[in-house]
């Protein structure tokens, strides 16, 4: 089995670091040190969850009169209750069109970002690396940068406030590509691809049988990336949308809380919303855990 | 960049148009006082961009009786939360709605910015001045001649909010100047409460405070603006509320917080000098005083005076480049006089609205449960008529407050005064106007 020079130099990387790690005796200091930070860094990152988790079980009476982390009366579904009735249940829609945005959103850009990776790592032709280089500085600009941009290109296009203007952006991921190149130079052997040439594959049957099931935990990976990328984005869909029905959930909850002082009560229900808008994300991680966690471990010790 | 151009362009036109206020149509397209302002043929469908929880309910009644002329609803965060960035976006692209909301103290930035459609061309909106409290209307006429720019919509006269019932116990007079709260205040913190909060990031609410006392941050003539963030009436109001803070009289809770909320519920603090609005925020944030708060005039400078501050307000403008400005001015009069309409949007989003005969509603006409059965509102609506027509806002209100709060941060911290960051604001300000190209008188 051949392997690029780049590659292999990544994989020795990945085999050191590990054995290094181990072959060090820490003291029973500095193992005391780290664990105390790690403790620290551990609540730190924990407590305005759990914050948030107890303030969603509160009545609206005792969330500015009871402790902030210890419960009180237990009205969560009370509030979950009141929360997707709230305005004929537009918070639901907003579940719902997060779900679409993050969901078809991070599909087609693994997609699009596995078939360019592949595309660059598998074939020579002219301006590769060059293709390549600009690709990668797209990985530089920050999304925010572009979302004025794209706003007025939409503007041109009479396309704002609809589905596309959030969608279509959520389709390009420099990162992905970028992945894709690299997993796919490592995992998906020449010999392989001539071989169901040879078999008679065309390049796109090659593609879609072969590579991308070798490329799978990338491709995973990726997909995690861009879904919490798009799930977690909020200044493009505030610049493109104004119809509320078309809001994902991380805009719509900003805008209940801005409107926090004309309507005092709607605070709760920013909270219960930011609890169950959370939850999509921890289920996404945990279900596909399997496939990148073992991803990662395998694209260093293969 | 195409946004600075535009702006730095909509300065010059807005400046130019006030220097000619006599004979100019204030813009090329704008409907000016060669009285363009015409139906348009066939049905119409305005778009409104509103933050207002609730509005489509009042724009319902307007699409049931005006079948021609529907009105699509569209929504966002609040204003300087991110709608008016928007706003200018879509100005820039030349695809805004035909309405927006607009708060009082934004107004001057889309002004500047050539942003607003001059209405005052249509049909009935120069004679609905008198149906609107005085001061509001200089708010969208910015003092130029036959010029309206938006349809008040709703306003946050300031009053004082107190514990009744605390006060009563202590044997403290409830004051009627700011002498007298000072007073009021140095005794409660014997008690072991604080008269007040000291509100670090609401520097709206502060010059609400310095609006009261006569005070005028901006002013504008043919020349430029005029910034006076340090003059003598700030100056006496920041000095006054540095003296409560240097002595410990006033807390300094970050306002909006579950603390501040709690500072309230558990009667530590006894008093809110607040907008009309702020009626509900107590009655949510603090539950278990329920029946004990009621609600009085401000303090006044000078015994006997009855001036008040406002703080908070919007306005229902007509922006730039609108195919129908003459349906979208008779529905910004209409969603702002109707009864059923401000009805409708007290009940979804508590507004107080900017009509005289609004302050007549029967929903401002009943006891409030929470502050002991007392018609409130007719306090406020006494208030509303005591607020002072000649506050202006200055272009780049954003700026000023986003400055400002920085220095009240550290004044109530300790590191520095309410002058200083008052000062900084000044300085600040200036410069942020000529960086945008706006003339500045110094």
């Amino acid at each position: 089995m051949t392997v690029s020079t780049e590659t292999r130099a990544l994989r020795t990387q990945g085999l050191k670091k590990p054995a290094r790690d181990g072959g060090i005796r820490e003291s029973a200091v500095s193992r005391t040190v780290a664990m105390a930070v790690m403790i620290v860094a551990t609540l730190y990152f924990l407590t305005p969850l759990w914050w948030l988790l107890v303030a969603s079980t509160k009545t609206r009476e005792d969330f500015t009169t009871t402790n902030p982390l210890w419960f009180a009366d237990f009205a969560l579904f009370d509030n979950i209750a009141a929360l997707v009735t709230y305005r004929d249940g537009v918070f639901l829609q907003w579940l719902g069109n997060s779900a679409l945005y993050a969901g078809v959103g991070a599909l087609l850009a693994t997609l699009i970002a596995a078939m360019a990776g592949y595309a660059i790592a598998k074939y020579t032709f002219r301006g590769r690396e060059t293709l390549f280089n600009v690709i990668l500085g797209g990985v530089l600009v920050p999304a925010t940068a572009l979302a004025l941009p794209l706003f007025l290109l939409f503007s041109q296009a009479g396309a704002t406030n609809t589905i596309w203007a959030v969608l279509l952006p959520s389709l390009v991921s420099p990162f992905g590509v970028y992945l894709s190149r690299i997993y796919a130079a490592a995992s998906v052997p020449d010999e392989i691809i001539e071989a169901a040439r040879i078999d008679g594959a065309g390049e796109v049957r090659t593609f879609f049988t072969v590579a991308t099931r070798l490329m799978a935990p990338a491709l995973v990976t990726i997909f995690l990336f861009q879904f919490v990328a798009i799930w977690n984005n909020f200044f493009l869909p505030l610049i493109m949308l104004r119809d509320e029905s078309l809001f994902p959930v991380t805009l719509g909850l900003y805008v209940w809380n801005t409107q926090v002082s004309q309507i005092p009560d709607i605070r709760a229900l920013v909270v219960i919303g930011s609890l169950l808008s959370i939850i999509p994300l921890i289920v996404t991680f945990l279900a596909l855990q399997r496939f990148w966690q073992s991803g990662l471990a395998n694209g260093g010790l293969k | 960049m195409a946004i600075s151009l535009v702006a730095r362009a909509g300065a010059i036109a807005a400046i130019s148009a006030l220097a000619l206020t006599a004979c100019s149509t204030g813009g090329t397209d704008a409907p000016g006082a060669s009285g363009d302002c015409a139906p348009s043929d066939g049905p119409v469908t305005l778009t409104f961009t509103s933050w207002l929880p609730g509005v489509e309910e009042a724009v319902a009644i307007w699409n049931e009786e005006n079948p021609d002329v529907q009105v699509e609803v569209q929504t966002g965060p609040n204003g300087n939360g991110g709608t008016y960035q928007n706003f200018f976006n879509q100005l820039a692209a030349g695809n805004a709605p035909d309405l927006g909301q607009i708060e009082f103290d934004a107004m001057p930035n889309f002004r500047v910015q050539d942003g607003l459609e001059n209405i005052a061309a249509c049909e009935g909106i120069l004679a609905a001045e008198d149906q609107f409290v005085p001061w509001t209307w200089s708010q969208v006429t910015f003092g130029e001649e036959d010029a309206v720019y938006a349809i008040p919509q709703d306003t946050g006269p300031m009053a004082m909010f107190y514990r009744a019932d605390l006060f009563e116990e202590a044997g403290i007079p409830v004051p009627t100047t700011w002498e007298e709260y000072e007073a009021a205040a140095v005794q409660i913190r014997e008690q072991g409460g604080y008269i007040n909060n000291f509100s670090q990031s609401d520097i709206n609410a502060f010059a609400g405070l310095v609006w009261q006392a006569g005070g005028e941050w901006f002013s504008n003539d043919a020349d430029g603006w005029t910034v006076d963030l340090t003059g003598a009436e700030t100056t006496q109001v920041a000095e006054y509320w540095q003296g409560l803070i240097d002595n410990d009289l006033v807390a300094v809770y970050p306002p909006w917080t579950d603390e501040w909320n709690a500072a309230y519920n558990s009667s530590e603090l006894w008093t809110w000098v607040s907008a009309v609005w702020g009626a509900n925020t107590i009655a949510s944030g603090a539950p278990d005083t329920a029946g004990n708060w009621a609600v009085a005039p401000m303090p006044q400078w000078e015994a006997g005076a009855s001036a008040a501050g406002n703080w908070g307000g919007s306005t229902t403008a007509v922006l730039k480049g609108s195919d129908h400005p003459y349906e979208a001015a008779q529905f910004a009069l209409w969603l702002n006089t109707d009864a059923d309409a401000l009805t409708a949007m007290n009940r979804t989003a508590n507004i107080y609205p900017a009509t005289i005969e609004g302050a007549n509603l029967p929903v401002f006409g009943e006891g409030v449960e929470f502050y002991g059965g007392q018609k409130i509102y007719e306090v406020f609506a006494e208030a509303g008529n005591n607020v002072d027509p000649n506050f202006t806002w200055g272009p780049t209100m954003t700026q000023v407050y986003n400055d400002v709060a920085d220095g009240f941060s550290g004044a109530v911290s300790g590191s520095g005064t309410l002058l200083d960051a008052l000062t900084a604001g000044q300085d600040a300000t200036i410069a942020a106007l000529k960086a945008a190209s706006i003339p500045v008188k110094e």
